[in-house]
Formats: C-alpha cells, sequence, structure tokens
C-alpha cells in the first residue's frame, strides 16, 4: 500500500504549510492539501476492500472541502476589507 | 519495472512535489499554480485506482472549481505589499516540531497495522457503483451535504458582502 505512504506525506506537507506560513491564501490552500492526502487514502481502501463506499466518502469530503473553500475565501475578503492584511499574525486584537 | 508503477511514481512526484513548491512559494499565484500541479497529480492517482469517477470530478471541481475561487480572490486582494514580509510566522519551528511528532506517530501506527486481504470490486462500471452506493446507502448524507452546500453558499455572500 504504497498510497498509504503518499497520503501521509501529503498530509504532513499541508500541516507544515498550515502551522509555519503567515499569508492566510496559503494556509488556506494547506487545508485543501490535507483534505486531498484523506481523499487518497479512503479511495486506496476502496479499492483494497472491494468496496465503492470509501469513494462515496471522498464525493462529501471534496463536497465539504467546497463549502470550506468558499466560507473560508468569504472571511478572508472581509478581513481584508476591514484590515487591509493577509498575514495572520497582525490579526491579533482578541490575543493576551 | 512495469507500467503502473512508473505511472504511480510520476504521479506522485506531481502531487508532493507540487505541494512542496505550493507551501513554499512567496507569491500566492505560483502556490497556487504549484497547488494545481499537485491536484492533477491527485487525479492521476485516483485514475490509477480505477476511481473514474472522482479523476473527474476532482479535475472539475478542485481544479475547475476551487482553483478558480483561490485565483479570483488572489486577484481581488493585494498580495503584492506581503512579499518583501517574512513568509513564516516567529514560531514557526513549534508548527515544524508538532508536524513531525505527527509523522512520526502516524508512521509507527501504520506499521502495526495488519490489513485484510485485497478483495475484488464487483463487476460493474465505476460510475454505476458509485451511484449505487450514494444514492441507496448514502441518500440521507447526500441530501444533508446539499443542505451544507447551500448554507455555505448564503453565508459566504453574506460575508463577502459589501456593508452599506
Amino acid at each position: 500500500m504504497h498510497y498509504v505512504a503518499v497520503s501521509l506525506a501529503m498530509l504532513l506537507i499541508g500541516t507544515a504549510g498550515l502551522l509555519t506560513r503567515r499569508n492566510i491564501v496559503i494556509i488556506l490552500m494547506s487545508i485543501e492539501l490535507i483534505l486531498n492526502a484523506v481523499n487518497i487514502n479512503l479511495v486506496a481502501f476502496s479499492k483494497h476492500h472491494g468496496n465503492a463506499a470509501g469513494q462515496v466518502f471522498a464525493i462529501f469530503v471534496i463536497a465539504v472541502a467546497v463549502a470550506e473553500a468558499a466560507v473560508g475565501l468569504g472571511i478572508l475578503l472581509a478581513l481584508f476589507r476591514n484590515r487591509e492584511t493577509v498575514q495572520v499574525d497582525e490579526v491579533d486584537l482578541l490575543k493576551w | 519495472m512495469n507500467l503502473e508503477a512508473l505511472f504511480f511514481y510520476a504521479f506522485t512526484t506531481l502531487a508532493l512535489g507540487g505541494a512542496t513548491l505550493a507551501i513554499t512559494r512567496r507569491s500566492a499565484v505560483h502556490a497556487a499554480i504549484s497547488l494545481m500541479v499537485s491536484l492533477l497529480g491527485v487525479a492521476g492517482l485516483y485514475l490509477l485506482l480505477h476511481a473514474e469517477f472522482l479523476f473527474v470530478a476532482q479535475i472539475i471541481l478542485y481544479i475547475g472549481g476551487i482553483l478558480l475561487l483561490f485565483l479570483f480572490v488572489i486577484m481581488l486582494v493585494n498580495l503584492d505589499a506581503g512579499r518583501g514580509l517574512r513568509q513564516f510566522h516567529q514560531r514557526w519551528p513549534l508548527g515544524a516540531a508538532v508536524t513531525a511528532i505527527a509523522g512520526v506517530a502516524f508512521a509507527i501506527l501504520w506499521s502495526r497495522v495488519q490489513l485484510p486481504p485485497t478483495q475484488q470490486m464487483p463487476d460493474a462500471g465505476n460510475v454505476e457503483l458509485v451511484a449505487d452506493t450514494l444514492l441507496q446507502d448514502y441518500l440521507v448524507p447526500f441530501e444533508v451535504v446539499s443542505l451544507l452546500l447551500l448554507v455555505a453558499v448564503v453565508g459566504s455572500v453574506l460575508l463577502a458582502r459589501k456593508r452599506a
């Protein structure tokens, strides 16, 4: 099952981008990478078990990813309109 | 090396190389293009796994939909101001450490898993199988997802509109 290794590598790349970058657009892209890693896993195990349910789950994940991207980019636009920045560590009004 | 392994490594290189470029580029447009390469590689992996429906859905939805949305937002938001700034925030070693720990933990977990033997897919077309499973066994989640998409569309319009 080499696919699981690919999925793990992609998940780690996504996590690294999510936790280290400052640009919120790149952070949203990292979330898409993580969701893609999950999908590779689901499809690989769907093939392994000879059962199409895994692919149906992957379709649900894609639908949720689309909704997440739409809402996330909407929040990003509202943030940029109010604060004129897309660097996440400059948005620290609620930080102690 | 047989042809399938060759394609597997080619698509894996595309997927992982594109992902690595996407999180390291300074320019958000370059990152979006790298993300497209990565998503294409993942679509190729779906094809190798005989998930033809997901292959098409990946290209149409991710590359035609989500990536286009990203490019629109990059166009609307002025990102050039951030190009000269630091690209990684101050506590990036913490994030890298968390990632490394998660990687080691998952690798150890995976090395202990014992898989049941491989089973064959039922002998029918992939789209037919997916449609049967989706519309018979998972009909209620399917309808809930359509509701979720409706809420997401209304919500994102509300969030992004100009305050009068």
